[in-house]
C-alpha cells in the first residue's frame, strides 16, 4: 500500500492505495464520491472524466498514485459555493442535455475543460472535443446546444434534438 | 486488475535503476498500457511511472534547428508547444485519441509500444527523426521492428525524440472511428534532400516507408506524381474495418491528400 495525498475539489484528502488502484476507484470507493461514473472501464466512454491539475483525464485510465500531490476536480465540485448550478450544469438542465444522466458527469467535466481552453467554440469544435465522451440517449444535439449556450452563444443553428 | 507495485521516480537515473528490477516495465501515460493490464495482456510485477520526471517533459529547439520533444511529453503539450516550430507534427498530435487521452498519453509511450495503427510512428519515420534513450541514439529507420516491436532493449527508456524540421509536411489520417486510431495514416515530409513518406495502420509489419512514392515525389512534389503507382495488398492488415485491398488503396489516396495539403 502507498500513501497518497491530493486535493479534491479544493479539499485535502489522503488515503492508502494499492498500485493497481485507479483514480476513479479511489474517488468512488475510498472517498465515497460516486458522482464520477464508470461506464466502460476501457477508456472509451468518458463517463469518468475528471480534471487533474486542470486537465481533463479519464479517471479509469490513471492510477491513484499518479494523482499524488495533484489538484483533482470532480462533478461534485462544479456547483457554485451557494449550491446553485454552475453555468455548464445549468445549461445542461435548460437545454435538456441529458436523458438517463449516466454520461453527464463526464460530459459536464469535458465541457468545462473545453470552455476553459476555448471560451467560444464552434459547433464543430464542440463535437470534436466530445469524441471521447459517449452518450447513448441524447443523440448529442442537446448536449452541443447546452455547451453552446454555456459559452454565451446562440443555439438556434444547432440541429433540433 | 491483478496486484502490482508502482514506483514513481523523480529522475531519469532513478527510473533506469528501478527498471532493472525483475519484471519491471515503464509506464508512460498509460493510455494503452492500463487497458492492456486490465485485460491481463501484460502482467509486469512493477510499473515504473515516468510521469514525475520533469527532465523528460517539454519541447525545445536544438542548435541544429531540430524540434526536440521529451519522451514523457503528452500529446496535448506537443500540440501547444510544437505548433509554432513543426505544425504538421502538432496537427498529428492534435488528432490522437480524444482530448482526455491526449492529456495523459505520451510520445515516448506511443513509440515504445509501436502499435501498427498509432499516429506518432509515421511522423518519426517520415521525418527521419532520432530516438534518444538513456543508453544511445537510434535513427528512425532502425527503431521500428515490426508490429509492437522496437529496437529498444529491456529497461531502455526513450528520453527524447529529435525531429529535423522539413520544408513542407502533412499527415492525413483515415480514422477508424471506434478506436480513433488510424485505419490508414500517411505522413509526408519534404526536405531539401528529398521526400519521405511513412505509412501507419496499413501493414502487418507496422509503420513503413513507401519508397516508390518517395522517389516520385522527390522528382515532382505533386499528387499527380504518384498517380501511376500502385500499392500491393500483400502483407496489408485485413480486419472487419477494412480488407487488405482497401487499406492498400487508402495508402495511395491518403498520400495524395497529404501532398496536396502540404504543398
Amino acid at each position: 500500500m502507498t500513501s497518497v495525498s491530493m486535493t479534491v475539489n479544493g479539499k485535502s484528502v489522503s488515503g492508502e492505495v494499492e498500485g493497481r488502484t485507479l483514480l476513479v476507484d479511489f474517488l468512488r470507493n475510498d472517498l465515497r464520491m460516486t458522482g464520477t461514473h464508470v461506464g466502460c472501464d476501457t477508456s472509451q466512454c468518458g463517463a469518468c472524466v475528471v480534471h487533474v491539475d486542470g486537465e481533463a483525464v479519464k479517471a479509469c485510465t490513471m492510477f491513484a498514485v499518479e494523482a499524488d500531490g495533484a489538484a483533482v476536480a470532480t462533478i461534485e465540485g462544479q456547483a457554485n459555493a451557494d449550491g446553485s448550478l454552475s453555468v455548464v450544469q445549468q445549461a445542461f438542465q435548460d437545454h435538456h442535455g441529458l436523458q438517463c444522466g449516466f454520461c453527464t458527469p463526464g460530459m459536464v467535466m469535458s465541457a468545462a475543460a473545453l470552455l476553459k481552453e476555448n471560451p467560444k467554440p464552434t459547433e464543430g469544435e464542440i463535437r470534436e472535443y466530445l469524441e471521447g465522451n459517449i452518450c447513448r440517449c441524447t443523440g448529442y444535439h442537446n448536449i452541443v446546444k447546452a455547451i453552446m449556450a454555456a459559452s454565451g452563444q446562440d443555439v438556434a443553428a444547432i440541429a433540433a434534438g | 486488475m491483478y496486484a502490482f507495485e508502482i514506483e514513481r521516480p523523480g529522475t531519469l537515473a532513478d527510473a533506469v535503476n528501478a527498471l532493472k528490477g525483475e519484471d519491471a516495465q515503464a509506464l508512460g501515460g498509460g493510455q494503452t498500457l492500463i487497458p492492456t493490464l486490465k485485460a491481463r495482456l501484460a502482467m509486469p510485477a512493477t510499473l515504473v511511472s515516468l510521469s514525475g520526471i520533469g527532465e523528460m517533459k517539454g519541447v525545445c529547439i536544438g542548435d541544429d534547428g531540430a524540434v526536440c520533444i521529451g519522451g514523457a511529453t503528452t500529446h496535448a503539450a506537443v500540440v501547444r508547444e510544437a505548433a509554432a516550430h513543426y505544425p504538421a507534427l502538432a496537427d498529428l498530435a492534435s488528432h490522437i485519441g480524444d482530448p482526455a487521452v491526449r492529456n495523459r498519453g505520451t510520445i515516448g509511450g506511443s513509440l515504445a509500444n509501436n502499435d501498427p495503427s498509432a499516429c506518432y510512428p509515421s511522423a518519426v519515420l517520415g521525418s527521419g527523426a532520432t530516438i534518444i534513450t538513456n543508453a544511445r541514439d537510434i535513427v528512425a529507420d532502425e527503431f521500428f521492428d515490426g508490429m509492437f516491436a522496437t529496437a529498444l532493449d529491456e529497461g531502455e527508456v526513450i528520453t527524447e525524440v529529435r525531429f529535423p524540421v522539413p520544408e513542407k509536411a502533412n499527415y492525413q489520417k483515415f480514422v477508424q472511428p471506434a478506436s480513433r486510431f488510424a485505419l490508414v495514416g500517411v505522413f509526408v515530409a519534404k526536405y531539401s534532400d528529398g521526400v519521405r513518406v511513412a505509412v501507419t495502420g496499413a501493414s502487418e509489419d507496422g509503420v513503413f516507408r513507401w519508397s516508390e512514392a518517395e522517389e516520385a515525389l522527390s522528382r515532382d512534389f505533386s499528387a499527380d506524381a504518384i498517380g501511376g503507382l500502385e500499392v500491393s495488398a500483400d502483407g496489408m492488415i485485413a480486419d472487419l474495418h477494412g480488407s487488405s485491398a482497401y487499406r492498400a488503396h487508402l495508402v495511395k489516396v491518403m498520400t495524395g491528400r497529404a501532398v496536396v495539403a502540404a504543398a
